[in-house]
């Protein structure tokens, strides 16, 4: 019925045909407003992308932008805190190694002069020659001529010389040997000043060496200051490095959170039952896990109030005595929370016990064996430990914690670039796309009504020829110079 | 920002858990219907296994109760056991061990009955369930599933079995069952339309390895 108002002769080839001239008769007459309302809309599209894209573009660089601050601010900040905690080690050393400094030039001073007094004293002192020798000189001139009472007297002076001589020989040896007892008293000396000076050599040796550590640190601050692109670069290449390394971290903590859970959720169950539902979820599972994230939360405010790290800034500027304060009541509640947990993992293993025995009771085995085993205390042991260790191992959440948090948005900040950069290209590509739809759907229209534009030209050709004016291909000529210029 | 984050964590999750501190039972309630007519009772000590297997299976805050059906039991002096086990899990076992010599004490000297008033039993079970509030309510029947009302007895009377699932348990077939297979089949259909059409769910469990799914959902 409804194919039937479309024939206009009875065959339907023939109503076809004439439907198919009608067409192309509608379409060649509408030529020039059809062209101009393609051209239009794919033009109003591909403007509209390009905008869009300009848009898009422009946020993305805005995003750049801030993504390079940001960049730029934690590596900063971070090298700030390097540099600072450098100079604080710096401070450290000097306190520690130079405030002896005097002490050790005293010490030093003593032992020099212990030394130089040592030196003084084994000085060689030359013997004195007998006073009375050069009376025994003149005495020993005298011609003695064969008088034998000269000769007698002569040979008692030479004994006497000789007694004198030996005497004089033996107390050089002994002054010889108390001088090198003093040398060798020195030895020790000498060796007390080396262990000193090695001492102030290690000293400032470590001052060096940290020295040398700030000047890279304090390059790489120069850097960010100024803004270069290396500094961008490597701050963003750590961010990510950071990110992935402190992401493994965070699930591995995870995976220690979902232990200790289940070592504390059924026995919570004995203190606040487990009956009662919040959310669907069981009222002890819902206590075990507020337990583990106060335990995360202690630790995470112990690490703050340790300057481990820096999430809340108003922990990190409390004063030094009121921060100790706060560290040592976060880990005495850590602490407590610990032995709570080591409680509940005791319990568990006795509610376990109960439960076995409880079962074989009604399977009707014999309970004895169930309850009675040797190696029991090992589970039990185990479980408390792992009660008592896992939340000051949570504790240490807090360091990939805050890297993640500070990575995350440097990161997210790379990705958002990563898809605004695709959408643009995309938008880009889609009103490229429809403005050349548009030139091909022209063309297409031009090859349906091909007929009647093959006479036009002919009837144009001929007219050429006759040199007519005002025909009606002149205007359609006209028209599509208008609409493409 | 982070502290701003952590209070707005915090309030959230406060409003959001009394937003949801919910009122729903999420407790199950298990009513076992135990046959004591005629020779029956000689299944009594499958019954036992049964009940045990209950009773494992229970966790503290479940409702488990267990009558006998005789020829009237449309009655609180049928129920040979109930118990609401405890919140606390050790309470729960202790509760669990005496629920067992209770019941151990009634299958030595339960004498068989003349009738078989199991109607009166799932009317009986309905009201103490509804009472008892329980989330998931199940009502075991183990009997072989013929019923013999004493004479004057009307159990002629719809049942609603909204939100309760009945399965029968250890249908044995009787003598007549196995000379004409039609009267067993013809038996759990009516019980089937009985149960369906009170709007509960019906199943017949006669293999005791497939109880554990029950107690899992």
């Amino acid at each position: 019925m409804s194919s039937e108002i479309f024939m206009i002769v009875p065959s339907a080839f023939f109503s076809g045909v004439l439907w198919f001239l009608a067409l192309v008769v509608s379409l060649y007459l509408a030529r020039t407003p059809a062209h101009y309302s393609i051209r239009a809309l794919s033009r109003v599209i591909h403007n509209a992308m390009r905008l869009s894209a300009h848009s898009i573009m422009h946020a993305e660089q805005q995003l750049q932008q801030r993504n390079k601050e940001v960049l730029l601010a934690q590596g900063r900040e971070a090298s700030e805190r390097i540099i600072e905690r450098e100079f604080d080690r710096i401070e450290a050393t000097v306190r520690r190694d130079l405030a002896e400094y005097p002490a050790i030039h005293r010490m030093l001073t003593e032992e020099i002069d212990r030394i130089d007094d040592d030196y003084k004293d084994s000085t060689e002192a030359p013997p004195n020659p007998p006073g009375w020798i050069k009376a025994v000189e003149a005495v020993a001139k005298i011609p003695s001529k064969g008088d034998p009472m000269v000769a007698n007297i002569l040979e008692d002076i030479h004994g006497s010389l000789q007694k004198a001589n030996d005497k004089t020989l033996v107390e050089y040896r002994k002054a010889n040997q108390t001088r090198h007892s003093y040398l060798k008293n020195m030895m020790p000396h000498w060796r007390k000043v080396l262990n000193l000076l090695t001492q102030v050599e290690k000293n400032v040796s470590s001052l060096f060496t940290r020295s040398t550590t700030i000047d890279r640190h304090m390059d790489e601050y120069e850097g960010i200051l100024k803004r270069t692109d290396h500094s961008e670069q490597m701050l963003s290449s750590s961010s990510m490095t950071q990110f992935f390394i402190s992401g493994i971290v965070l699930a591995i903590a995870v995976g220690g959170a979902i232990i200790n859970f289940h070592l504390i959720a059924r026995p919570l169950s004995e203190m606040v039952g487990g009956t009662s539902h919040i959310a669907g979820f069981q009222i002890n599972t819902v206590s075990a896990l507020v337990i583990i994230l106060l335990e995360i939360a202690m630790g995470l405010f112990f690490m703050e109030t340790m300057r481990i790290t820096r999430l809340f800034p108003i922990i990190g500027a409390l004063n030094d005595k009121v921060r100790v304060r706060l560290a040592v009541v976060f880990i005495t509640i850590l602490t407590f929370l610990a032995c709570i947990e080591a409680s509940l993992a005791f319990m568990r293993e006795l509610l376990m016990e109960e439960d076995a025995a409880t079962r074989a009771i009604l399977r009707g085995d014999n309970v004895s064996i169930v309850a009675q085993s040797s190696y029991l205390w090992i589970t039990t042991a185990a479980q408390m430990g792992m009660g008592f260790i896992l939340p000051f191992a949570l504790m240490f959440v807090a360091i990939p914690l805050e890297s993640f948090i500070h990575s995350m948005r440097t990161v997210l900040g790379v990705a958002t670039v990563s898809c605004l950069r695709l959408l643009e290209w995309v938008l880009r590509l889609g009103g490229d796309i429809v403005k050349f739809m548009g030139n091909a759907l022209i063309q297409f229209y031009d090859f349906i009504i091909f007929a009647p534009l093959w006479i036009e030209t002919m009837i144009k050709h001929r007219q050429d020829q006759h040199g007519p004016l005002g025909s009606p291909e002149q205007s359609h000529a006209h028209t599509d110079t208008n609409i493409r210029g | 920002m982070l502290k701003s984050f952590a209070h707005i964590a915090l309030l959230l999750s406060c409003l959001f858990f009394s937003a949801c501190s919910d009122q729903v039972s999420y407790s199950k309630g298990v009513y076992m219907l135990v046959d004591t007519s005629g020779t029956y009772t000689t299944e009594l000590t499958q019954a036992q296994r049964i009940i045990n297997f209950t009773l494992a299976k229970l966790n503290p805050g479940d409702t488990f109760v267990v009558a006998r059906v005789d020829t009237g039991s449309f009655s609180e002096k049928d129920i040979v056991q109930k118990q609401t086990f405890e919140d606390r899990p050790s309470m729960a076992n202790q509760q669990k061990r005496l629920f067992r010599e209770g019941i151990n004490a009634f299958i030595e000297e339960v004498k068989p009955s003349a009738y078989t008033d199991i109607t009166g039993g799932m009317l009986q079970a309905i009201e103490y369930m509804n009472e008892a509030k329980s989330g998931i309510k199940t009502i075991l029947i183990f009997s072989d599933l013929k019923e013999e009302i004493q004479a004057g007895y009307n159990r002629d009377i719809p049942i609603n079995l909204e939100g309760y699932r009945v399965i029968a348990i250890n249908v044995t077939k009787l003598r007549s069952d196995n000379i004409d297979p039609v009267e067993y089949l013809d038996r759990l259909d009516s019980w089937r339309n009985k149960v369906e059409s009170g709007g509960g769910q019906w199943q017949v469990i006669n293999d005791l390895e497939r109880l554990e799914p029950i107690f899992s959902s």
